[in-house]
């Protein structure tokens, strides 16, 4: 059992949640991810690494409620735990393979959108960490829907967009790219895009244009998360990757996005074994 | 006298009703059908079964307690080569093994020998005994890798020489493909599995779940950090292959992994475990194996039209025999010499049917199979709205992938010798990681072999 050490409410409907897990803790690294199972009869729910303390033996994951299994993960509360807690599961990000004097000149461009904030953290604060500032753009639909904001300045440069206008920049986070690199001059080596699948589209289609070199984290439905089941399947350059092993993180200039987009509702539509008889449970 | 006795039958749930449950197919003999079948036995001097057994269980032996009533006696003598005759009886192919040169079999039908074995084994787990007599511990540790057939067999063997035993698994259940991949039908899983899994634990041995070795701690972490003095990797052949044709990631289209997994491990047919699983209305599973026979069962018990599409005849189908007659009487469709050579999607990217082409049977390949040969503009289509994947699967490459030093072949499988040794030193591996997929049994067998090995390597070690 894997015991929830401290809870907090990020927004109305994100949740953070450290967790005390101490051979994940020992092993984690920054991209990679985790599978929960709240209860015996809970599904296997993969979620991005957010934070990592190995003196404490803990594990930061951050949750959106958008169907009935986040909603259960969501209320679980402090001092109770889960069944499961299995990982590190994925490759680390990329930017760890980078040698040390290399990365210190390196202008890396990190954009974050809704619940994808809280993984880019623990990539930022590796960064920061071996000397390396990094910009981060964070977007929201509106400013109340913000997370992670105050631990992300304490390391990198944070760029604030809404849709709405109510803080930073007005517009979406292409928009404020563009404004980035158009009108303040700036340049970047690299580019790590985490948040909804179409924000990573748009997004990538962004750095495209500016020819910077893109990762973005993808969100694949999954199973086992060890490359079993091949649910997360995903079209990279022509060829079929798994995420669970061969990603999270992909070149986001070959992923195929409308086929994953497709993808990851494949069991959104009532598409349980019989529509007749099944009680639904998503409220999606 | 005894020859004339016609094999004794086996009952069974009938067809109709169980391809609308998971409940066990087979119901298996009672105490007088087993005595009864048991007396059929010829108990050869010169027993052809003991050799046709990956594991060498000694078969008239067993057979010859049950005969007189010693179920007891019976349960000792197979425990001294295996740990999982309940698993073994149900889903080993024994017409190609001890069945298959049963002496009986040449003028009349074999001994029943899997359900005689099976209901040993339940009887066993029905009538539990004394806790196993261990020998004391020798302080030398071995780590398991992956509590699937391998990895128990071997942790059972090691554990009565002495040694202290621990095996990683992965995922949240003990068993390996016993759980995630062989349904509830034809391996009941709390029933069996769980209670043969106990008889292991009984023996001392520990077992952590949710441990990815190669992700969590690596082997080098099993020997440097946590102290094992050897390892045994036995992390099975998990990666799903698929065919490479177009359409092959439309939503629809699953692994038979995929949704045996969904099935079996997350218990997706119960609408009180939390899993989805999808049939539509049509399923259609290409392969031949048992797992393309599990998963089109799964299929017909969920309520769908199931078909098997196989690219070459009956007579080559690789499942066993009696997965084939049940599959068939419980109305699953076969169409042979089929290939895929397209899924069919409709505008919203589902699948609505599968592009298939006739095949002919040419020259036996390598395998001594006839190579089927697709027939020219013979493509039709087969409509439906699920396409489950069977065709076989790989060893996961995120062991070799962390472990220096640790060599394996063009397939992606580790190189290990007859007795389990690979190329690293304390490193012994055995079971579907070393030879691709195969059977229970076999895998078996290579967890034992590679028991005897480490205890060979231990004792030699200072």
């Amino acid at each position: 059992m894997y015991k929830i050490v401290s809870k907090r409410e990020l927004s109305p409907n994100i949740t953070e949640m450290k967790v005390y897990a101490p051979r994940v803790a020992a092993s984690a690294q920054p991209g990679q991810f985790i599978i929960v199972r709240t209860d015996e009869q809970g599904e296997r729910i993969p979620l991005t690494i957010c934070d990592y303390d190995r003196n404490e033996g803990t594990i930061t994951i951050v949750t959106q409620t958008v169907g009935y299994s986040s909603a259960k993960i969501n209320e679980m509360k402090e001092g109770e735990a889960f069944v499961d807690f299995a990982g590190p599961l994925g490759r680390p990000s990329d930017l760890l393979e980078i040698p040390e004097d290399e990365l210190k000149g390196k202008k890396i461009l990190f954009v974050a959108g809704g619940v994808g904030t809280a993984p880019v953290y623990p990539q930022v604060k590796w960064l920061h960490e071996h000397g390396v500032q990094a910009d981060v753009i964070i977007g929201a639909k509106t400013k109340d829907l913000f997370t992670y904001v105050d631990e992300m300045q304490k390391v990198g440069n944070v760029y604030l967009c809404t849709d709405d206008g109510t803080a930073g920049f007005h517009g979406m986070v292409p928009a404020l790219m563009k404004d980035l690199v158009e009108n303040q001059g700036k340049k970047y080596d690299h580019c790590v895009i985490i948040g909804p699948m179409i924000m990573m589209k748009f997004a990538s289609l962004a750095t495209k244009e500016y020819d910077i070199p893109t990762m973005v984290s993808l969100n694949a439905l999954m199973v086992d998360g060890t490359g079993m089941c091949g649910a997360c399947r995903v079209t990279v350059d022509g060829e079929t990757r798994f995420t669970c092993v061969d990603g999270p993180e992909f070149d986001g200039h070959k992923v195929d996005f409308d086929e994953a987009m497709r993808r990851q509702n494949m069991y959104r539509e009532n598409k349980k074994t019989n529509p007749e008889t099944h009680k639904c449970k998503c409220n999606g | 006298m005894a020859n004339r006795i016609p094999r004794v039958p086996v009952r069974e749930q009938d067809p109709k009703v169980r391809a609308t449950n998971f409940e066990e197919v087979c119901f298996g003999y009672n105490a007088e059908e087993a005595q009864l079948e048991a007396s059929r036995c010829l108990n050869c001097k010169n027993p052809r079964c003991v050799s046709a057994c990956p594991v060498h269980v000694n078969i008239p032996g067993f057979i010859s307690h049950v005969a007189t009533g010693d179920f007891k006696g019976a349960a000792e003598v197979i425990g001294h080569d295996s740990s999982l005759p309940s698993v073994c009886g149900r889903v080993c192919p024994q017409e190609s093994q001890c069945e298959g040169s049963c002496v009986l079999g040449i003028k009349s039908e074999p001994v029943s020998i899997g359900k005689l074995e099976r209901f040993v084994g339940d009887w066993k787990i029905n009538n539990e005994g004394e806790a196993p007599q261990l020998p004391p511990r020798n302080g030398k540790r071995v780590a398991i890798i992956g509590s699937g057939p391998a990895g128990l067999a071997c942790a059972s063997d090691l554990a009565k020489a002495g040694y202290e035993v621990k095996i990683f698994e992965a995922l949240h259940k003990v068993g390996g493909v016993l759980v995630y991949g062989i349904p509830e039908f034809r391996l009941p899983k709390e029933r069996i599995v769980a209670a043969e899994v106990d008889e292991v634990r009984k023996l001392g041995v520990e077992i952590e779940t949710d441990v990815i070795v190669g992700r969590t701690m690596t082997v080098d972490d099993l020997l440097d950090k946590e102290g094992f003095d050897a390892v045994f990797v036995g992390s099975g052949a998990g990666l799903p292959r698929f065919m490479g044709i177009e359409g092959e990631n439309l939503n629809g289209v699953f692994s038979a992994n995929e949704f045996l997994t969904r099935a079996n491990l997350m218990h997706a047919y119960d609408d009180s475990y939390d899993t989805p699983i999808y049939t539509g209305k049509r399923v259609v599973v290409v392969g031949g194996g048992n797992v393309a026979m599990d998963a089109v069962r799964t299929a017909k018990r969920l309520g769908a039209d199931a078909v098997i599409v196989y690219r070459r005849s009956e007579a080559e189908l690789p499942a066993r025999v009696e997965e084939v007659h049940h599959a068939k009487e419980e109305g699953i469709e076969f169409r042979m010499l089929t290939n895929p050579v397209r899924v069919v999607g409709d505008e919203k990217g589902w699948v609505k049917g599968i592009e298939c082409v006739r095949m002919e049977l040419g020259e036996p390949d390598e395998s001594g199979r006839r190579s089927p040969v697709a027939v020219e503009g013979s493509e039709f289509v087969v409509d439906c709205d699920v396409v489950i994947m069977a065709l076989g699967t790989s060893p996961n490459p995120l062991i070799k992938s962390t472990t220096k030093g640790l060599e394996t072949n063009r397939r992606g499988c580790i190189v290990a010798d007859e007795e389990g040794r690979t190329s690293r030193e304390g490193v012994f591996a055995g079971g579907d990681a070393v030879t691709g997929a195969a059977t229970v049994i076999l895998a078996m067998g290579a967890g034992r072999k590679a028991a005897a090995a480490i205890d060979e390597y231990l004792k030699a070690k200072p």
